[in-house]
């Protein structure tokens, strides 16, 4: 058994760290929130040039073929500098959908241009509110055109090119479902960007009107491929929410030490050291149950459906718990806008919610712990 | 070099299953210690007994027929004399000079039989280490292998009426006469100490002097003249802890562990064992809720079918995994030589309140029934009855919950300790009322 990082990844981590810590700054953060571009495009071509886009890419592919834990420990650094680059929609859902469904034409086409940073990829499956369903897309495919309306789609805006999810039967059944890749700059392509509570990431609604798309994987197997994609996306969520938890812990910490009240530190008051030893509580349970997410998805263990609700669940929590309380314990400098607390409480309360929403996780746990039981 | 690419020429060259990536497979030795671990206890243990100790849990550990303290004994003493007994001990002490996984190995093979070690818990986590750090060679070679044995029962004699979490202020005095000492005073909530041989002893000798530098830790036989034990009655009716007095008991001073006044920091030797013997596992009561709520039929169907059930399952199944997940980390962490922190007091925090509250939810999934407790009139036996009523203690014993967020707090986060207003003060002035 070894359940830990090799020394390889996380000289990976440090190196991510780094890079982050001088490219990604709080101040390149608000550039993003504050609506000044719409992504931070200089980090983002960075990080095509650290190879971090590409991964967990096949090298055949144009990717750095390295593996998921490599991509997990890169996760966990983006969301702790909060990184407001289009991450986790082109490396979680579009590149791992086209990777898993893909023919290979589609994968000598898209793929490079992901791993180098010269594509941006999303996955356009909501429409409205409501968890991830088969019943819940309404999106007509028919004779190889997309009519209806997706939202909202996670870096919409600003994307290449997106996997859609569409209705090509009436069955009733999840097989009604399939997936088609469309380049955004297709005709018939109507792109809107939404406000949203955490601007240093963008939300779009994309109507498709008569638009022209090329089947992603065989018919009626979308829902499986969707399934499976959110479930490696939600680990590798999931380590960004541990990263975020964590930075937020320490700016809770580094605060309680510093600020004086009383004529002592805070964080000498047991009323402040307990609600923080309360956030380490939850970000280390969180941060084991990511360790075994990861395990799952690199391995392609069969146990990966339940790690990733768990992992999900855990880190979802811990980040919004975290984020919250550093709020708290700073106090009235904590609700400025000046003071970074609000950027990770933005982006906790927005990733809770991206890949569905608790109660959808926690079914899914509970359905697969069954499973497990049972057999 | 910078960035992934950088990296790439090891991932190829020097890919080895076993030390890089994270994998849960065992190494052929370990296969091979697993392979012998469970054909052993599939040749030994007490078979007859795996049921009901399978079935029980906190608050319910009793075996219908015959005596829980001699089947745990038996099975102890089967184990060393076949060299399964105190794993991580080196040999010459009864133990196995086992690696960390392999003990980890040995307790997922034991499965429900590792219940049975409960009696043992304290003398080898807390009371052996402690010996093994401080006592003499004769006496390590005397007083350990019986103890690994299970043939002689250890006990730790800590806390105090006017010491519990404040254990530093503890007032039972050792008084120095001849070569020996003299131990007046009386302990408290100490666990098993009505079938213990032997115990390691935290006294006073210095009262002049500030709290934390006038202590000496002592072992002494539990059957010396003038200790007497008293069983206390807990809250949930059973006795696991006792009152002990000491009324002019003679320890000669080759017993002392440590220097004379050094006591506190034996202590924290004595301690930190504790949170070393990781991996044994803490119950949080989630495998009975989930199995419970798996069988139970509400109005409307199973209880796991049901929107709120699955809800709260879901939030306690990702504690109970994070818990074991970061077990897991502390295990691979000490197999690569690394000593695990203060970070392993989350799993007694964590459970403590969660068996607490999961009880009292399977009572209210039960509705108005859920009130009674008698094996065949409640659900489930009763047993979520008696964990509600045994769950209190757990929040205490060991250190209690908020003892725990102190020590993360101050240990894991480095937040500054608390005003201490008695740390400098001799202990005889510090005052002993409130109001």
């Amino acid at each position: 058994m070894n359940f830990d990082f090799s020394d390889e990844q996380k000289q990976l981590r440090n190196e991510a760290r780094k890079f982050l810590a001088e490219h990604c700054s709080s101040k390149a953060v608000r550039e993003v929130l504050d609506g000044k571009q719409p992504y931070d495009r200089k980090l983002w071509k960075g990080l095509a040039g650290m190879g971090f886009l590409g991964a967990a890419i096949p090298e055949e592919f144009g990717g750095a073929g390295a593996g998921h834990l490599e991509l997990c420990v890169i996760a966990e650094e983006m969301g702790r500098a909060l990184a407001p680059v289009p991450f986790s929609s082109t490396v979680y859902l579009a590149a791992e959908a086209i990777l898993m469904a893909g023919d290979d034409a589609q994968k000598q086409k898209w793929l490079p241009l992901l791993a180098s940073g010269g594509a941006i990829g999303t996955l356009a499956l909501f429409e409205g509110k409501g968890n991830p369903s088969p019943q819940a897309i309404k999106l007509a495919a028919s004779g190889g055109s997309l009519n209806g309306v997706k939202k909202p789609v996670p870096d919409g805006a600003i994307a290449d090119v997106a996997v859609v999810a569409a209705r090509t039967g009436s069955s009733g059944r999840e097989t009604d479902i399939s997936l088609f890749l469309v380049d955004m700059k297709s005709e018939g392509v109507e792109v809107k960007s939404l406000t949203n509570i955490d601007p240093s990431r963008g939300q779009a609604e994309i109507t498709f009107r008569n638009c022209k798309a090329e089947p992603l994987g065989p018919a009626g197997e979308g829902w499986s491929v969707i399934s499976q994609v959110l479930d490696r996306a939600a680990v590798l969520m999931a380590f960004e929410q541990v990263g975020g938890a964590d930075r937020a812990l320490e700016m809770g910490r580094d605060y309680a030490l510093d600020r004086i009240a009383f004529g002592r530190p805070i964080g000498s008051f047991q009323a402040v050291k307990h609600m923080l030893a309360d956030m380490y509580v939850s970000a280390t349970l969180a941060r084991s149950n990511c360790y075994y997410g990861a395990w799952a998805l690199s391995t392609n263990a069969s146990e990966l459906p339940e790690a990733a609700a768990a992992a999900r669940i855990s880190a979802t929590q811990a980040f919004q718990h975290c984020a919250k309380n550093n709020i708290q314990v700073h106090g009235g400098m904590g609700f400025t806008w000046e003071f970074d607390c609000h950027m990770y409480y933005r982006r906790a309360n927005a990733t809770a919610l991206g890949l569905g929403s608790l109660s959808y996780w926690e079914d899914a746990l509970i359905d697969q712990m069954r499973k497990r039981n049972a057999a | 070099m910078m960035g992934i690419a950088a990296l790439n020429p090891s991932y190829e060259t020097a890919r080895q299953v076993w030390d890089r990536e994270m994998n849960f497979d065992d190494t052929p030795q370990e296969a091979a210690f697993r392979a012998e671990a469970k054909a052993w206890i599939a040749a030994n243990a007490p078979k007859q007994y795996e049921e009901e100790l399978k079935k029980s849990s906190l608050g319910r550990t009793e075996l219908k027929g015959a005596n829980l303290l001699e089947v745990a004994k038996a099975w102890q003493k089967r184990k060393a004399d076949a060299g399964w007994a105190c794993l991580h001990w080196p040999r010459e002490y009864g133990g196995r000079g086992a690696t960390p996984i392999e003990r980890v190995i040995w307790q997922q093979e034991e499965g429900a039989f590792s219940k049975l070690s409960y009696v043992f818990i304290i003398g080898h986590g807390m009371c052996g280490p402690t010996m093994m750090a401080f006592a003499g060679d004769d006496q390590k070679r005397k007083y350990l292998p019986p103890l690994a044995s299970g043939e002689k029962i250890w006990c730790q004699l800590f806390s105090e009426p006017a010491g519990g979490s404040d254990v530093a202020g503890l007032r039972t005095r050792a008084q120095k006469s001849g070569d020996g000492w003299i131990i007046n005073g009386q302990k408290i909530w100490t666990s098993g100490a009505h079938y213990s041989d032997y115990g390691i002893l935290l006294t006073r000798t210095d009262p002049e002097a500030p709290k934390h530098k006038g202590l000496t830790m002592f072992f002494l036989d539990m059957k010396s003249k003038g200790v007497e034990i008293k069983p206390i009655k807990q809250a949930n009716g059973q006795s696991d802890f006792n009152e002990v007095y000491f009324t002019d008991v003679r320890i000669p001073d080759a017993q002392r562990l440590g220097a004379v006044n050094d006591g506190w920091n034996v202590s924290l030797t004595t301690l930190m064992n504790e949170r070393m013997s990781i991996g044994a596992g803490v119950a949080t009561g989630f495998p009975e809720l989930f199995e419970f709520c798996s069988n139970l039929m509400l109005e409307d169907g199973l209880a796991i079918d049901d929107r709120n059930v699955r809800s709260k399952l879901a939030q306690w199944a990702v504690r109970a995994s994070g818990l074991k997940y970061t077990s897991m980390r502390a295990i691979s962490a000490l197999s690569k030589g690394e000593r695990p922190g203060p970070e392993n007091s989350i799993g007694k925090l964590v459970a403590g309140s969660m068996i607490q509250d999961i009880a009292a939810y399977a009572m209210d999934l039960q509705g108005a029934a859920g009130v009674l407790s008698g094996p065949g009139d409640a659900e489930a036996a009763g047993k979520f009855q008696a964990m509600l009523l045994r769950a209190p203690g757990t929040r205490v014993e060991g250190g209690t919950d908020e003892i725990m967020r102190n020590i993360i707090a101050e240990r894991v986060l480095g937040l500054p300790g608390d005003i201490r207003v008695d740390k400098d003060v001799p202990f005889n002035k510090i005052p002993t009322k409130g109001r």
